[in-house]
């Protein structure tokens, strides 16, 4: 659906966006992450039309974004990092203007907005001016307003940015209802919003793709953490001998009970189950150790720094 | 064509929810209103004064003129009000992004913000059509040089709409473009007063670019075509800016 293939983009001297190339399955949401100024914002002004790329081009359901543009805008929803909403107008009335701008037909105009504000939950703010409704309001006024004309493509910009925890489970929740039927772009760096909502995810640090993954593969098994009653000399030099076993730390002793964690090269927890059982020893726990997305994060971020 | 009337219709709307359009349109009506009330009454007063009648005394010259030239004085003091928003405060707030992703071309979108703008003027002109109804009823004399008078007052509004149109694109800030455009404005007003000193071919381009030359005769009652193709070829040539502006946005980034 989104095809985004060896664009750069440069701001004066400074080279915002290197050779980045990625793709979107058609119902796919993709967590766009990365850390502050990396050029996630970037990346999505282009894909919205809104920014020309230097060089490299971006299709949308199979139209070039430089040379159909109307026909691109006409499958995009687009929810900017600021949702800059007309904080003179009513919601109706906004949303209205959005359907008469998106090219929604008169018949279906009305329906339709009137179903874009059940959905995003406006109703009894409807006949309101926008200026007076709370930040958790506009944010939904600003996903209505990219929903409005049904596009393919949705490209929402941090948008749970400055929301309250309550309000933030009413955007993931409106997006994950989303799930299947639209392709979604959704930058963030709060993280947990992308293992709760994306299927993939594409990490990228100053302008360059680090990593493009399913999560599970970003959220790889690095060991495992084991509670045994045995000697913690004797368990250590035990462990260690194992093939497969990286690095072995005792991280406490209670009650003769010894917790461990072991870090992994490869699967190699039913060996190490074997040997304890094999010992003799008593086995109260065994847990495999994830990377969170946190930790791939971090690490694919700051090796990229150590070059 | 659609497109420039939704557009439009959301200029109105947001002029009309703040107010803006009120203040401005009720500042202007006050001061013409203050005008055609001390203009007539002058009127009158001289002409008790010269016992023959209105012998000599031509409503003309006397109301007509320096009501629509009093009018354009003030229109050139409030329109740059008018036009600071358009685009200035799409920008800061970031809602040209948006505007510019939705399927629309960067010519209905300048036509749109133009003809909304232009539709408060014209209201606001709207409201003074009383007065030569007044006069009419009063004195059973010819106001036609009204008519011809509405239109170049129309026309030269419309120049400054475009003038401040084009401004508002060049920046963010509503101020900034408001004293650009009055700036202007007033600068294309006087530019003819050079012609005192200066002489041809200079104080012939200066005549003819000034825009007051061009309102001159519209308040006679004349109306030449030479005046509405300036006027149309200035709106046009500040559309066209403002139009080059955006798109040099979408390049430079």
């Amino acid at each position: 659906m989104i095809e985004v293939s060896h664009i750069s983009k440069r701001f004066g001297h400074r080279l915002v966006l290197e050779d980045v190339s990625f793709y979107v399955e058609k119902g796919e949401i993709l967590g766009f992450l990365g850390p502050n100024g990396a050029g996630k914002t970037t990346t999505m002004r282009i894909l919205t039309g809104f920014l020309p790329p230097n060089s490299g081009t971006v299709r949308i359901g199979g139209y070039d974004i430089q040379k159909e543009p109307l026909k691109v805008k006409r499958l995009l929803g687009y929810l900017p990092e600021h949702n800059p909403l007309y904080t003179e107008m009513t919601v109706r009335d906004y949303l209205f203007f959005v359907a008469e701008t998106k090219g929604v037909e008169r018949p279906n105009r009305k329906t339709q907005v009137n179903e874009t504000i059940e959905r995003c939950g406006l109703r009894e703010v409807a006949s309101r001016l926008i200026g007076h409704l709370s930040k958790g309001y506009r944010q939904r006024i600003g996903m209505a307003q990219a929903l409005i004309g049904d596009p393919e493509v949705l490209i929402l910009d941090e948008p749970t940015i400055g929301l309250d925890p309550k309000q933030i489970l009413e955007i993931r929740q409106l997006i994950k209802e989303l799930a299947g039927k639209k392709t979604i772009i959704l930058s963030t760096h709060i993280l947990p919003e992308v293992s709760m909502t994306c299927t993939r995810a594409l990490i990228i640090n100053k302008g360059r793709v680090v990593a493009e993954d399913a999560l599970d593969n970003l959220t790889y098994t690095r060991g495992v953490s084991i509670s045994v009653r045995a000697n913690p000399q004797t368990l250590l030099s035990t462990l260690n001998s194992i093939d497969g076993v990286k690095r072995v730390a005792i991280e406490d002793e209670k009650e003769g009970i010894v917790r461990a964690s072991i870090e992994t090269g490869q699967e190699v927890r039913a060996k190490i189950a074997y040997k304890i059982i094999q010992n003799g020893w008593e086995l109260f726990e065994m847990t495999p150790l994830r990377a969170s997305l946190e930790e791939s994060f971090v690490r694919l971020v700051t090796e990229e720094e150590g070059q | 064509m659609k497109n420039i009337y939704f557009l439009a219709k959301k200029e109105l709307k947001i002029y009309f929810y703040s107010p803006i359009a009120y203040s401005v349109a009720f500042m202007f009506l006050l001061i013409a209103g203050y005008f055609f009330y001390s203009d007539v009454l002058y009127f009158s007063l001289i002409s008790l004064q010269a016992r023959s009648g209105f012998m000599g005394l031509d409503i003309t010259d006397w109301v007509i003129r320096p009501l629509l030239g009093n009018m354009s004085v003030v229109l050139l003091l409030i329109l740059p009000l008018l036009t600071m928003r358009l685009f200035a405060e799409e920008r800061r707030q970031g809602s040209l992004e948006l505007l510019l992703t939705y399927p629309l071309r960067d010519i209905e979108l300048v036509l749109g913000k133009f003809f909304g703008c232009l539709a408060v003027y014209a209201l606001m002109l709207a409201f003074t059509i009383p007065y030569p109804i007044i006069l009419y009823l009063l004195g059973r004399t010819d106001i036609s040089p009204f008519f011809t008078g509405y239109l170049g007052i129309f026309l030269m509004g419309s120049a400054f709409i475009a003038l401040g149109l084009f401004i508002s694109s060049l920046t963010e800030s509503q101020i900034v473009a408001a004293v650009i455009t009055f700036g202007l404005s007033l600068l294309f007003w006087i530019i003819n007063w050079a012609t005192h000193f200066t002489g041809p071919p200079l104080s012939k381009i200066l005549e003819a670019i000034s825009i007051i030359t061009h309102f001159e005769d519209f308040m006679k009652g004349i109306i030449d075509t030479a005046h509405i193709i300036f006027y149309l070829s200035f709106i046009s040539l500040c559309l066209f800016l403002t139009l080059r502006v955006l798109e040099s946005r979408r390049i430079r980034g």
